[in-house]
């Protein structure tokens, strides 16, 4: 492939990163009656909270289960296999928060129906509490016309401005796929591989390591197009 | 000593700090007014006196004032205090008064201008009466552990919290049900104070000889008050469990007693159950020791914070951060910090607290591994820069609505 058929946008992607504040809700479950009870009712950043924390607070590790309503049905509730149903939700199946909060109620409603009695209470001090999210997105100065600036921001952005792009944008804002895969299609006409980046389950690498997923995945479309010598971002220069 | 940011980026990373930076455009020449009952001791001053400097580096004006009153003032709130963390006081409508009274003097005394009044624990919670009359953002935060108030002083406070704009608490079990926003910000520590900085192996090895500690046989390490809720003879309880399987030695070290008799109670016990064991080292050390604190806990092959309550635990993110294995009990603060199994490992017992112990001497790779887990947990989760940025998100939140704030 020619060099001169990276296409460069109109529209250059607007890289944006994220930081959260924790907000604190009063409600709490000790019992699995009371944790569906606040799943109905609770706001849809309390969902998203417990259900994707995990992914910018452990960055070593993809610790299992990746989210908090598993954890503890598993580690204070001592329920092993309802606990594993839930870890096993699959969150990239569910395009929004309201069909994953639906999911989780399906998976424990039925439980509770067989296992009513006696319902088992998690020892003191290991209550349930809920947590909402209060997301800030914040335009960062960095920008890509073509595939090459775009590698080049990849390499050195904040792994909260991935995750923005990756995650919340998706699941959260609700658009049809992660940010990158939707400009790469539309922008640049780079089907293939914003194919390929949403075929990710990024739900499963740290930030880390999509970023280097993706990263690789543009190596690869650079390789079919000799002659190019590498990224070249815009933007001040922020050490990698 | 206090550090400029910069000196942050080789722990954090470059980016952490290129974002703070960035955030901290959207606050630059606000004025954060800080408001306690004291300047020295405590939790509160250390934390204010080494995020000032860092706020005031990012364009905040940040200041601090300090509420005078007199010795009647501050035996109330003392047992305002003690009752908050649920222990049994009486209060009389007297004492209300002189809370009062202190209160509205102060606020005749104190400048309540600025974007946002930040008014710490109980003490000057009354100042929000000044509210109609100052075009300012009113932010409560709570450094104690209020998971089981006494309901007389609660309910006292309580139409006073919910005049503010929102209320900090420091850990999700200190949550209580309010009528304003109540955000979750835990403590943080700071990887380059005395406590914490990297030590060299020569200065380690001293301390252990002026404490008389064979560096050659295993440490089992709590740092801790000597208090009953810190559990120090169960501690020993379960080291001496250990003991009989793996040639070990304890190490509980704790500052002083000076003027806390129930302090000193706790460390004759301790002393007491402790007299027959040569492997077992109490040491009861000034306060302000943090480079003999830093050095037991990096010389120690296993940390435990065995303790019975906890508000959050900052003993427990020092020895993550120093890479440390821990064996710590499930309750208040710790949970946040150590996921069983992945950063270290929870015990609910003394029994348990001996096998883990013993699980971690006997498996060093698996101890090395928890305790490396640990350490990034705390690099991304406890240091003072994800305080600082959290400080700031709260600044704004009180300036935006929504939980999809765009800046």
């Amino acid at each position: 492939m020619d060099p001169e058929s990276l296409r460069r946008a109109a529209q250059p992607f607007q890289f944006k990163s994220q930081l959260q504040l924790r907000q604190l809700t009063g409600l709490k479950a000790t019992n699995l009656a009371q944790m569906l009870q606040i799943l109905k009712s609770a706001p849809g950043s309390v969902i998203y909270h417990h259900t994707h924390h995990f992914l910018q607070q452990h960055q070593y590790l993809t610790p299992e289960p990746p989210n908090d309503f598993a954890y503890w049905v598993r580690e204070s509730l001592q329920e092993i296999k309802l606990a594993e149903k839930l870890t096993s939700i699959n969150i990239c199946d569910y395009p929004n928060i309201r069909s994953l909060r639906e999911k989780l109620i399906q998976t424990i409603e039925p439980f509770l129906e067989k296992n009513r009695h006696p319902l088992r209470e998690a020892p003191e001090g290991q209550e349930m509490h809920f947590i909402k999210c209060v997301s800030f997105v914040l335009p960062t100065p960095f920008t890509a016309y073509d595939l090459n600036e775009f590698a080049a921001v990849l390499q050195k952005i904040s792994i909260h401005s991935i995750y923005y792009h990756m995650f919340e944008s998706r699941i959260r804002l609700e658009k049809p796929s992660n940010d990158f895969s939707l400009w790469l299609e539309q922008e640049i006409g780079e089907t293939d591989l914003a194919k390929k980046i949403a075929r990710l389950d990024p739900y499963t690498h740290t930030i880390e390591g999509l970023r280097g997923k993706i990263l690789k995945l543009i190596d690869a479309r650079f390789r079919q197009t000799p002659g190019l010598d590498g990224p070249k971002g815009s933007g001040p220069e922020v050490p990698a | 000593m206090n550090h400029p940011l910069q000196a942050y980026e080789s722990v954090v990373g470059p980016q952490v700090i290129y974002e703070l930076r960035l955030l901290a455009e959207r606050t630059k020449g606000w004025t954060v007014r800080n408001i306690n009952s004291t300047a020295v001791g405590g939790g509160v001053a250390e934390i204010l006196n080494r995020m000032n400097p860092l706020l005031q580096e990012l364009g905040i004006n940040a200041r601090w004032d300090v509420i005078k009153g007199g010795e009647k003032f501050f035996k109330v709130t003392k047992k305002f205090h003690n009752a908050l963390h649920g222990k049994e006081e009486c209060f009389s409508e007297e004492d209300f008064a002189v809370f009062l009274e202190n209160n509205e003097i102060n606020a005749n005394s104190l400048d309540l201008s600025g974007e946002v009044l930040f008014i710490h624990d109980p003490q000057p919670i009354g100042l929000i009466n000044r509210k109609d009359s100052v075009n300012s953002k009113w932010l409560w935060r709570c450094h104690i552990d209020v998971s089981n108030p006494n309901p007389q002083v609660w309910n006292f406070l309580l139409p006073f919290i919910n005049r503010y704009h929102s209320a900090v608490f420091s850990a999700p079990s200190f949550s209580q049900k309010l009528l304003i926003p109540q955000a979750l910000i835990s403590p943080s520590i700071d990887p380059l104070s005395d406590k914490n900085k990297d030590l060299p192996e020569d200065v380690i090895q001293r301390i252990l000889e002026r404490f008389r500690i064979d560096p050659g046989k295993p440490i089992v390490t709590q740092i801790s008050r000597f208090d009953y809720l810190k559990d120090p003879v169960g501690v020993i309880d379960a080291f001496e469990m250990v003991q009989r399987y793996v040639d070990c030695q304890l190490i509980l070290a704790g500052g002083e007693a000076t003027d806390d008799p129930e302090s000193a109670e706790v460390l004759a016990k301790v002393r007491d159950r402790a007299a027959n064991n040569p492997d077992i080292h109490v040491l009861a050390i000034p306060s302000g020791s943090d480079l003999e604190i830093n050095a037991l806990q990096r010389a120690s092959a296993v940390v435990v914070q065995k303790s019975l309550k906890e508000g959050f635990g900052l003993t427990v993110s020092e020895a993550l951060w120093k890479g440390r294995p821990m064996v710590a009990s499930a309750v208040g603060g710790i949970t946040l910090q150590i996921t069983h199994k992945y950063s270290g490992l929870l015990c609910h017992s003394i029994e348990g607290a001996a096998h883990a112990i013993k699980q971690l001497l006997q498996n060093p790779d698996y101890a090395k591994k928890l305790g490396e887990n640990g350490k990034e947990h705390i690099r991304q989760n406890f240091l003072l820069t994800r305080h600082l940025r959290d400080y700031l998100l709260l600044f704004l939140s009180l300036y935006r609505e929504g939980d999809i704030i765009h800046l």
